[in-house]
């Protein structure tokens, strides 16, 4: 039982990984200055290769190799919130889905470093410090272009409003959850999801942004167990084109 | 064939990081373990970031370099057992980047916050006039700095 809920726990953490890297790439070459495009694009390698680190853990416990993992299955096979998968939108969009992810990522790291699985706990404390410039440029721009023009501050609010049920859909619980927080795997979503609303309110309130009352937003759910929204078939299936090709291929 | 741990030290400063060419894995900290086995040598590496896309290229040369002594059995494990930190980057290694033209990272005693990341000192006139133009730069252990007194942009090779 404790393999089964720490291999649902790692699959959804490397799947959001996965495909909100593979979002953050299509930033390269489009970024709205020449800095945000590094910065996204430098980011998308960073989970990539999170998600490979994560996958490889995986494949100890018995899955199947990380390319096979990552480019083989099908969107109901994937375990990621659907926040992730959502296009990216203008900038406003990419820019309020980074803070709100990372955010609560830092915060899943952070509580995995005290896993009792020692390989998830180590790799959590490596991630942990890297995810570290990830939100130090999410929350430098929250700020910035939060109390920026009026223009900023709407297109903000406006993505914020939309993003926020996706984002809630992130703490979606495991059917292991009681026993994953019994035996010291993961603190479960419920702590999680507590820690993370008190730091978005902290940054959101250093600007002219607000925060709808969190009791009336409806979560969307379901990610976790394969439903996803129209836009992850067309992602995965860009992202896996060469691949499929020739999957025996030597790289 | 007779050699020893610090031997094997000695042969991997031969092995250069691809992004850094003036560093050998040694003096960037990325090798954890070196422990002598039966006929052959087993080698504990971990990666300066996890998504560091130059990892397989090390592996291949630290076999090359290796097998070029006349070692047979080598095996290579990355682990994050004991993870990278800029501080595991030598003294020298340290010189070798300035000299590079790559701000080397502050200790982490000073690295409490990421504000210490905005004054940078510049790696070719010292001086610390500098502002951070990007937390990202052209790989994933860079970033990018602007120089107020020789007016010229530096990068720095991130702490970690």
């Amino acid at each position: 039982m404790n393999e089964l809920a720490l291999k649902e726990l790692l699959y959804k953490i490397a799947d959001d990984l996965l495909i909100l890297g593979h979002r953050n790439s299509e930033w390269t070459g489009f970024g709205p200055l020449l800095e945000e495009d590094i910065a996204f694009s430098s980011m998308a390698q960073d989970k990539i290769g999170q998600s490979n680190a994560l996958y490889s853990i995986l494949n100890t416990l018995g899955e199947r190799e990380p390319d096979t993992i990552a480019f083989t299955r099908n969107a109901n096979q994937f375990h990621n919130c659907q926040l992730v998968e959502l296009p990216n939108g203008e900038y406003d969009f990419s820019l309020v889905r980074h803070f709100l992810y990372d955010t609560a990522e830092v915060i899943r790291f952070e509580m995995l470093s005290e896993s009792s699985n020692q390989p998830v706990a180590e790799l959590s404390r490596k991630i942990r410090a890297e995810l570290r410039y990830h939100t130090l440029h999410a929350n430098t721009w929250m700020k910035q272009l939060g109390s920026a023009t009026e223009e900023s501050i709407s297109r903000l609010q406006k993505s914020l409003d939309y993003a926020l049920p996706y984002a809630l859909g992130m703490f979606e619980e495991s059917p292991y959850e009681k026993e994953m927080i019994a035996s010291g795997i993961f603190g479960g979503e419920q702590a999680l999801k507590e820690r993370w609303m008190k730091k978005v309110e902290e940054i959101i309130n250093q600007t002219s942004l607000t925060l709808p009352d969190w009791k009336l937003i409806a979560p969307v759910m379901g990610g976790r167990t394969g439903n996803h929204t129209e836009h992850l078939q067309p992602l995965l299936e860009e992202m896996s084109e060469v691949f499929r090709i020739d999957p025996s291929a030597e790289w | 064939m007779i050699y020893t741990k610090s031997d094997i030290y000695t042969w991997l400063e031969e092995v250069k990081d691809p992004e850094i060419p003036v560093l050998s894995l040694v003096d960037l900290g990325v090798i954890t373990n070196i422990q002598l086995i039966n006929n052959g040598v087993s080698i504990e590496m971990t990666p300066t970031f996890v998504g560091c896309p130059a990892l397989d290229m090390m592996k291949s040369e630290i076999r090359e370099v290796l097998t070029k002594r006349g070692i047979k059995n080598i095996t290579i494990n990355v682990s994050f057992r004991e993870p990278w930190t800029s501080d595991r980057i030598s003294k020298r290694g340290k010189v070798a980047l300035k000299k590079f033209g790559l701000a080397p990272p502050p200790s982490r005693e000073v690295f409490v916050d990421l504000e210490v990341l905005e004054h940078a000192i510049c790696p070719r006139c010292d001086g610390s006039d500098t502002e951070m133009k990007n937390a990202f730069g052209p790989t994933l252990c860079r970033s990018i700095h602007y120089c107020n007194f020789c007016r010229e942009a530096f990068e720095q090779f991130k702490p970690l």
